[in-house]
């Protein structure tokens, strides 16, 4: 159970970090939407239901579509 | 957008969710969920809603009015019955010293007021997300 933890958070670090280092701005909104995703299996496996609902669904469902909402009204690409 | 399998998914897809988001905020005393996460859901789904069929028949379904008047008033819910605790036992938001009925331990009508809240702030969270992403879309392009 711990490996798959560690797996997990080593994956969360690599994620955190490429949506840093991402150029692409849409790409960055699905790695973000990746991260929640993952982010919330962590939360129902550390034995927090309540949040990982709460992650799901405002992580990975409404604050991707508002990123994707904002990126619409300006551009794609980063300088 | 214009897909036909976009739109039959949708038209499936909306019920289930909205059925779960009300199964999540009537068991939010007894089971983890909770007002926030359900009216979160809820809120997606009106999203999606808007998303595929378009903000002129988004705006049939849940008009600007609609989401005023859902959000002062889920709130205010939440206020009232924090003032009737107020008023029979003295401090606010008194649960069972206040005269609410305590219910049998993991039924849905249980824990005085705590599901009348959770109705109150399910309201209030889903009016809120969709008149976020409502304002989002309106605005014209910079």
């Amino acid at each position: 159970m711990v490996y798959i933890n560690v797996f997990i958070i080593i994956f969360l670090i690599i994620c955190a970090l490429a949506i840093g280092k991402i150029k692409d701005l849409i790409g960055a909104v699905v790695l973000f939407s990746a991260y929640s995703l993952v982010m919330s299996i962590l939360w129902l496996l550390l034995n927090s239901p309540d949040v990982a609902i709460t992650e799901a669904a405002i992580g990975a469902g409404v604050t991707s579509i508002l990123f994707f909402a904002v990126i619409s009204k300006t551009k794609r690409y980063e300088k | 957008m214009n897909d036909i399998i976009i739109k039959n998914i949708t038209r499936i897809i909306i019920p289930f969710a909205q059925m779960y988001g009300i199964f999540i905020i009537l068991n939010g005393h007894i089971s983890p969920g909770g007002g926030f996460a359900g009216g979160a859901i809820i809120g997606t789904t009106l999203i999606l809603y808007t998303l595929v069929f378009g903000r002129e028949k988004g705006k049939k379904k849940f008009s600007h009015k609609m989401s005023e008047i859902s959000e002062s008033g889920g709130i205010m819910l939440f206020v009232i019955i924090g003032m009737i605790g107020m008023i029979t036992a003295g401090a606010f938001l008194s649960n069972l010293s206040g005269g609410f009925p305590q219910g049998q331990l993991g039924e849905i009508l249980s824990g005085g007021f705590i599901p009348i809240l959770m109705i109150g702030i399910g309201i209030k969270v889903t009016s809120t997300m969709i008149s976020l992403f409502n304002l989002l879309i309106d605005e014209e392009k910079l």
